[in-house]
Formats: structure tokens, sequence, C-alpha cells
């Protein structure tokens, strides 16, 4: 009997591993030293996040392969590992400020916001299916957990169960479809699946059905309509910045896989394929941008925006083409920063007293009285709007070049008049605090607020405005991404 | 500094605005005065820049001239690309004119968040500018849409009662038709590299491709919806009464006199000469559609109660003639169009100026509320009446020029349409000179008219220089029409050659079908 030892390389998860060694620690000086300032924990996490991109920088172009073929790094892993990374530091910036988590403990929450930055990390490394199925959990758990972080109150609890039931559910329509897969092919991986398609076509129902429930557990992560329920309320519930976090994060890692399997099944789909996601990303756009209209609960209208943004991304992944995968990768950093800072702003003005300032209605006037909160509120809605010159529209142009590339004329079509609609509902903040006066002339008081919101904010702001003023050095690194994917 | 001026004098105009928007950023909003003067002295400095464009402009070629073209996405193929012809420049100086006096009129008007309005006004300077002199066509996009965002902010935080709806059907409606027009931009991109395997958004290199007809049409058609918007043609228009009725003064003066020329440029740079079988084949229904404005646009004047909505359905009644010059197809036509472009920013940028003026004063803008203000305030009334003759277009003021040429033009092309939009002309007098003699003669029966001041000098400031063009347009236009001459007869040259080479491929099936294939690929 022959012993395989597989061929085990650390330095191919070192980003990784980076990641739950600062959650380790960061958990560790919480425990020891309870009473710690949570903005040294902030900082000990942020250099955490910039030792692992120096890794990512170095395993640049090298295409490491670790667990006998189980993770693999090739330039597309990088460059969603980046995005994964920015998300988190905006994110850790931003909870600084949260008031409402100010009694739990700091250590707890950066090392379970860490936890799920590495099982995104993880996922898109997967080359097996086994292994995106263990980055899924990962980071899925640490979601629930930082969901119902708020624990004093009923909506967050409310918000975590409801995830977690959900999460757990789709999870298993996840694994079914793997197991499915596994089943038809033989194979765990993502090769297995692109030479038993070579071979035998979409002939095996077991193979097909597990394909499906694996592409509708994966829907449910990135919230694609039907699968989309739970959203509205996890954002609502969850803190502002664990909404932030996962709008981004947990996306770009389903779109992630999606890309993967797009690449090793969809080259020699039958058109039913094409229809299905074709409808799917249709029906996602259209259904978060009309749900959002009439939202009046800020956080609500953000998640169903966030929905609509799922279904631009589809369109670009359905063209399926180079310029499509490096338009998603530009799409889901300029998202990143437009929605986290979103987000950030609603956090940032969020905590005044007891109640959430989350009505639309209560921005009326800060225009004049935070400015530098409204100005950058402002920019991230026109760039949700996919307004020039923010990297919103180079983003939503970039997708949608590439779906014409692609020859999906109408589509595209809806999609452009998709975003006219969207214009209605971010236009109806910046309407609120530029140009209406505040209800009974007081404009809520904001307590005094820590740094690393207003950096997160900056930061945030500036990256749109970059992206979208002077794209071509971040196309041109996600172009060399995209251009082969050296693993599937 | 002033090499890299003479060298980039395009983006010097087009980019100091803005420039200087940031720099007003960090000025403290309570020092108002300073930050009046402050826009009115960098106004006036881009305006003083852009002259020598007019001056060592050559009205002997139709190539375009001051160019500068720098790669600015070149895995996409956009450039950063600037440049002016006979067809923009009067459109550019007529922005870079009425910048400083917009901010001028807008000295005592606007008196709640001075600094933001300066901002908003100067970051629009950069947006139009762009909008004229950009040669690429995502650059053309971005400036056209991203110059959405500081009119919406004019509208919705300055503007009247109904401002917030005003501000944002103006928004909706204009991207609704840009992002059709997008679409098809990148459409044409890849037809272009079918054609000649080179990425380029370049419009000279796009205006190379030859489109067989089927697809110019639809081309044509996301095209012409968003310029339609925007000129507004009938039936689009029924966002420009709210947004001009809402806007402040000074915005109802850039949106008549620049915003709205937008359209009508676009119709003249783009759907002339990219589709010119299709856009020769809409003649009719363009025409058409254009007298029914003009008409149309007249008759709602006249009802009108309220003086700025008069002038803003007059915007309606004259765009029409701008639209029936340009698709008159003929030299004069185009040439008049221009003009007419031109004039109608200069006389209804300053009827709207005088509007405000009264506004002002007064606090209402119905016409039954006036009466015998010649009486009392004789200068107003003075100026008032060269602009509403220049309007009108009385022989010796501009308007006449425009609409002659405009009417010579179309009555060389369709001589039916020429004597219906001739009627228009009429109704154009009777409603102007009707609200004249409503507002200014009669008795001086109001109590509060009897109050009234005249004009005071830095009002009369901000309107002489406006008369003193209008006599010049009226008196010598040769000049402008030297300027635009050889851009306009080589336009018609070239779209014609085209025009005819399209219609001859078509009749070679291959090549044909070669060029279906790019457009449906």
């Amino acid at each position: 009997m022959d012993l395989i030892i597989p061929q085990i390389n650390f330095a191919a998860i070192a980003p990784v591993l980076t990641v739950m060694i600062t959650a380790t620690v960061i958990l560790l000086i919480g425990l020891f030293l309870p009473r710690i300032q949570r903005e040294i924990l902030a900082i000990v996490g942020i250099i955490g996040l910039i030792i692992t991109l120096k890794e990512l920088g170095s395993m640049w172009g090298k295409h490491l392969t670790g667990f006998g073929g189980m993770v693999g790094n090739d330039n597309i892993t990088l460059a969603f590992q980046l995005i994964f990374i920015v998300a988190a530091f905006l994110a850790i910036l931003l909870a600084l400020n949260q008031v409402e988590i100010e009694y739990v403990s700091y250590g707890e929450f950066y090392a379970l916001l860490l936890f799920a930055l590495s099982g995104m990390m993880v996922m898109v490394q997967g080359l097996n299916l086994l292994v995106v199925f263990l980055g899924l959990e990962l980071f899925s758990i640490s979601l629930y957990v930082l969901t119902g972080f708020r624990k004093m109150r009923a909506d967050s609890i409310e918000a975590a169960l409801k995830y977690f039931l959900l999460g757990a559910f789709s999870t298993g329509f996840l694994l079914y479809g793997i197991a499915l897969i596994y089943g038809a092919t033989g194979s765990f991986t993502f090769e297995g699946m692109l030479n038993y398609v070579n071979a035998h076509g979409f002939t095996n129902v077991m193979f097909v059905a597990g394909i499906v429930l694996f592409m509708i557990g994966l829907s449910f992560k990135a919230a694609l309509v039907p699968f989309h329920q739970w959203t509205p309320d996890v954002y609502q519930g969850a803190p502002t910045p664990i909404t932030a976090f996962m709008s981004v994060g947990a996306k770009a890692a389903a779109f992630a896989v999606l890309i993967r399997l797009f690449v090793s099944v969809a080259a020699f789909s039958p058109r039913e394929w094409t229809i299905a996601i074709w409808v799917l990303a249709f029906l996602t756009m259209t259904v978060g941008n009309v749900v959002a209209i009439v939202q009046r609960n800020i956080k609500r209208m953000l998640a169903y925006s966030s929905i609509a943004h799922a279904g631009y991304i589809l369109v670009a992944v359905l063209a399926g083409n180079e310029m499509g995968r490096s338009a998603i990768l530009f799409y889901l950093l300029a998202y990143t920063f437009m929605n986290l800072g979103a987000f950030g702003v609603v956090s940032y003005l969020g905590v005044s007293g007891k109640v959430e300032n989350l009505k639309i209605e209560s921005y009326r006037g800060i225009g004049y009285k935070y400015p530098f909160a409204a100005l950058a509120m402002a920019v991230f809605m026109f760039s949700l709007a996919g307004v020039p010159p923010t990297a919103g529209f180079v983003g939503k142009f970039y997708m949608f070049s590439a779906a014409l590339k692609a020859g999906f004329v109408w589509l595209v079509i809806l999609s452009v008049l998709n975003s006219v609609m969207s214009a209605y509902y971010y236009l109806r903040v910046v309407v609120a605090m530029y140009m209406q006066e505040p209800e009974g002339g007081k404009i809520f008081q904001l307590p005094s607020t820590s740094w690393g919101v207003g950096l997160a904010l900056l930061i945030a702001m500036l990256g749109v405005l970059y992206m979208g003023i002077f794209p071509s050095s971040m196309m041109a690194l996600f172009q060399k991404t995209a251009v082969l994917i050296s693993f599937i | 500094m002033i090499e890299f001026i003479q060298n980039h004098i395009l983006t010097t105009i087009t980019f100091l605005p803005i420039f200087g928007a940031i720099i007003l950023l960090f000025v403290p909003r309570e020092k108002e005065e300073f930050i009046r003067y402050y826009t009115v002295v960098l106004t006036t400095l881009v305006f003083l820049i852009s002259l020598p464009i007019l001056l060592g402009f050559q009205s002997g070629t139709s190539a375009f001239q001051f160019q500068e073209k720098v790669n600015w996405i070149p895995s996409l193929g956009i450039h950063y690309h600037l440049g002016v012809d006979g067809i923009s420049l009067l459109m550019v100086m007529l922005t870079t004119f009425l910048m400083p006096i917009v901010i001028l009129s807008s000295w005592t008007y606007i008196q709640k968040r001075v600094k933001e309005y300066m901002i908003v006004f100067l970051m629009l300077e950069t947006g139009m500018l762009g909008v004229f002199l950009s040669l690429d066509m995502v650059l053309f996009y971005i400036f056209w849409e991203g110059m959405l965002i500081p009119m919406y902010f004019i509208i919705g935080v300055w503007g009247g009662p109904r401002r917030i709806y005003a501000a944002l059907k103006f928004f909706i409606y204009t991207m609704f038709g840009g992002v059709l027009m997008l679409v098809a931009v990148i459409t044409l991109y890849f037809i272009h590299y079918h054609a000649t395997g080179v990425y380029s958004f370049d419009f000279l290199d796009i205006q190379s491709v030859l489109l067989p007809v089927r697809s110019q049409f639809w081309l044509f058609l996301a095209f012409a919806l968003a310029f339609a918007i925007k000129v507004p043609m009938f039936p689009f228009h029924t966002w420009l009464p709210d947004a001009h009725v809402e806007a402040p003064t000074g915005g109802s003066v850039i949106l008549a006199g620049v915003l709205l020329k937008m359209g009508t440029y676009g119709f003249l740079r783009f759907c002339l000469t990219l589709f010119p079988n299709v856009s020769t084949e809409f003649v009719g229904l363009i025409s058409v559609l254009a007298i029914i404005g003009i008409i149309y646009g007249a008759l709602v004047s006249m009802v009108q109660p309220d003086l700025k909505k008069l002038v803003a359905y007059s915007s309606v009644s004259h765009l029409g003639y701008v639209m029936l010059g340009i698709f008159a197809l003929t030299i004069e036509g185009l040439q008049g169009g221009i003009i007419q472009m031109v004039n109608h920013g200069l006389s209804t940028g300053a009827l709207f100026l005088m509007v405000g003026m009264i506004y002002e004063r007064r606090h209402t803008r119905m016409i039954s509320d006036f009466g015998g203000l010649a009486k009392q305030i004789p200068i107003f009334a003075t100026f008032f009446m060269i602009i509403t003759l220049s309007s009108i277009g009385l022989p010796g003021l501009n308007g006449f020029v425009g609409e002659f040429l405009i009417l010579l033009g179309t009555f060389e092309a369709h001589k039916i349409f020429a004597i219906f939009a001739a009627t228009g002309v009429i109704l154009g007098a009777v409603y102007m000179l009707w609200m004249y003699h409503r507002v200014n003669f009669g008795p001086l029966d109001k109590d509060e008219n009897k109050k009234l001041k005249d004009l005071n000098l830095r009002e009369i400031a901000v309107l002489v220089p406006i008369v003193l063009v209008i006599f010049w347009i009226g008196l010598y236009p040769r000049y402008f029409m030297d300027k635009t001459e050889k851009s306009v007869t080589d336009l018609l040259k070239n779209r014609q050659a085209k025009l005819e080479q399209v219609l001859s491929l078509e009749k070679q099936p291959s090549l044909k079908l070669v060029l279906k294939d790019s457009f449906t690929k």
C-alpha cells in the first residue's frame, strides 16, 4: 500500500496564518488586559493586516500551491484577498466608534472579525470544494456571532438567529451540492469538474443537480434574489461596522467562487445556464432597486441597494470574459470603498444616545452641521448611483462594457435603466442632508468620536475619487490578474 | 507657468474653476465678501484666458485646434483629448463669458450658503467646458453626467418652494437619457474595434468607422434621446419649466444659457456625423417635433401669468428653431443654428437675469403685479426692451441673424417647414411684446411698484456686456460666421461622403455582413 504524504506548503497559506495569529494575539490581549484601550487592539489588528498585505505582495505572480493542490494562489485569488483586507481594515477603524458595544470585550470582537476575514481568504484560495466549504463555514460562523454581538438588543439577537438558521440551511444546500458533484465526477476539485464536463457534458442529472444546489448555496451568501430574504433584517440588526464588512466581504467571497465555477463549467454550458444567470441578474437588481425605493430606514435601504449591486456584478460574471473578470475585481474594490464608506457614515451618525438615527428623515440638515460626514456620504451616494467622476461609475462602465462585448445588449440596457432607478433613492439621502430643514429645526448631537471613523471615511472617500478619476493603475493591476486563471 | 498655459490652454480653462473650488473649500464660510470677490475674479480670469482661443482661432480649417491628447486609461483606449473647432468655439466662449456675469448677478440674491454656492458654480463651469471640449467619448460622457451633480445642488439647495421635486426630476430625466447613450458609446467602441482592431474611444477614431444603416438606427436613437431630453425637444421638455422656475436666477441663466446648448451641440457633433444615413432619414420627424416645439412653446408662453415660466417656455420655442436649423442640413441652417444657440444664451440668459432683478425687489414674478414700471425704473425698462427685442429677432440685434439664417436654410431644404416655423416668429413677437407691455407700460397703479429702485451700478455692469455682444452679433455677424463656416461646410461635406459610402457598401452583401456581425457580436 502506498502512503501518499501530501505536499504541505505553509507558504501558500501564510497570509491566512498571519491573520489567524493576529486574531489570536488580539484575543489573548483582550483576555489578559481587559481594560486595554480599544484603539490599541485596533492598531494590533491593522499591523497584522499590513503584514498580510506584504505577504500577498511577495506571492504575486508566483502561483503557490499547497496541501496537495487543495489551495492555490493565482493572482485573482490574491486580488480578492486584497479586497477582503481593505474591507476588514476599514471595518476595524469603523468599529472604534460603536458606543453600543462598548461593554462587550473588544478583543473578542476584533478577533472574530479577523477570523471571518481568514475564512473568506481560505474560501477564495480553495481549489477543492471542501476547502471552499471550510472557508465558508469559518467566516459564516464568525459573522453569526458578530451579528448578535449587541446582546442586549432584541433586533441584534433576532438578526443573528435568522442569519444562523437560514445560513445553516443554505450551507446544507451547498454541502449536498458538493456531495452530488462528488458522486457524479468522483472529484472534489474544480479541475475535476472541468474534466468531467469536457468528457460528458451536462447529461448526468446528478451532476446538474449538484451544480444547481452549489449555486444556491453561493447565491444565499451573495444575497441574490430570490435567496436574499435574510439580508435586510440581518443588515439592520447587526452592528453597523459588521454590516459594512459582510455586505462587501461575504459577497465578494461568494462571487470569487462563482467565477471559478463559471470558468470551470460555463465554457461548455448549455443555453439554460446562461438564461438562468441572466434571469438571476435581472431579478436581483430589479427587486433590490424597487424595494429600496420604499425603505425609510437607511440601513435597510443600503441592504436592498447591496442586493441590487450583486445583480450588476452578476452581469459581469455572465459576460464570462477576461474583461468581465477584471471588471468584477475593480468593481468589488470600488464597492468596498463606497459601501463601507456609506455604512461608515451611517454608523458615525447613528450613535447618539440610546436611539439610533437610522431614519432617512433624521439626516435632514446635517449637510451644514456635520459637513465632512455629509460630503463623504454624498460622494458615496453618487458613487453607488454610478455618477461620474466616481469609482462607482468607472466600475459599472467597465462591467457593462464587458457584458456588451459578450453580446448581452438587452441585459446591459436593463442594468443601466436600473441604475437610473437607483439614483432616485440614493439622491433622497442627499436631498435630506442638503435640501431639507431638520424636523423641529434641531439636529441631533453626536458624542465625541474616535479618530478611527474619520480616518476610515477619509480613506474610503479618497479611494472612491481616486479610482474614479485615475482608474488606470488599478485597472492594469486587475487586468493582469484576470488574463489567466491558473488554477481551476 | 505661462508656458504651461500657452501649451495647455484648454486644460487650463477647463480645470482652473474646479481648482479654484477646491481652494475655496478651505476658506472659512464667514468671509462671504471675500468669497464673492474671489469667485468673480476667478471666473473673469478664466474668461480672459479663454480669449486667446477666440483670437487665435484659425478660421480656414475645420480641424480641431489647440488639441491636447494624453493617454488616460490606456488599457481601455480612453484618452484625455481636448480640442476646439468652429462648432464648439462659440459655445466655449459663451460659457466663459456668462460665468462672471452669473456670479456677479448672484451678489445679493444669494444670502445663505454663499461658499457652497460658489463652489458648485465653479464645478459646473468645469463640467460645461469639459462637455464642449472633450474629443473622447468617455471623457465627454463623464463631463456630461458629472455636471448633473452641481446643477442638481444649485436647483435643490437654492431653489424655490418645489425645488426638491424639480432637482430630482432634472437629475433623473437627464441621467435616463445619458445612460442609454453610454450603452451606445460602448457599442460604437466595439464596432470600431471589430473594424480596425484598435481599442479607442477617441471621437476622431470612432467617427471614421462606417456603420451599416441598421446599427446606425439604434445607436442614433440612443444618442438622440439623450440629446433631445437635454435640449429639450417636445415631448421631452416637461422637466424644463420645473427646473427653470425653481432654480435660483444664476441657475436659470446657466441652464438656459449653456446647459440646453449641450443637447443641440450633441446633435451637431455626434448625431449628424456618426450616423449620417439615419440622421438624414430622421429629418422629417425631428423637424416636425421642432416646429411643434416652436409653436407650442410660444402658445404656452403667451398664457403664462408668471414671468419666469414665460421665459422658460420661450426657451422651448427658441430651441425648436435651433433644432430646425441643424436638421435643415444646409450650411445656412447649421450656421444659423449655432448663432441661434449663442443668441438664445445671451437673450434668454439676460431675460432670466432681469426677472431675477425685479424679483429681488418685489418678491413676486406675477405679470399682473406689475404695470407701468417704465415710469418708475426707466433704466430697467430700457434694458428690458433691448433684450426683449433681441429675443424677438428685431433686425440689427442678434436674434434676427440666427432666425433669418435658420429660416433661409430650412426654406432651401423644405419650404413647408420654413413656412410653419415663420408663424412662430410672429407668435414670439406677440407673447414677448404683450408681456413687455403689461409689465412696463400702462398706469403705475400698484403702491409697491411706486417704491421700486432702479438698477444699481452692479446690475448695469452685469447687463452691459451682454447688450454689447447682442449688438455686435446683430450688426456684424460676419465675425462669428467666419469662425464657424469652415467647420460647418466640412461637416456637411464629410457626412455626405460617408453617407454615400455606406450606401454603396450596403449593396455589397459580404461587407455588409461583416459590419452587421460586428454589431451583433
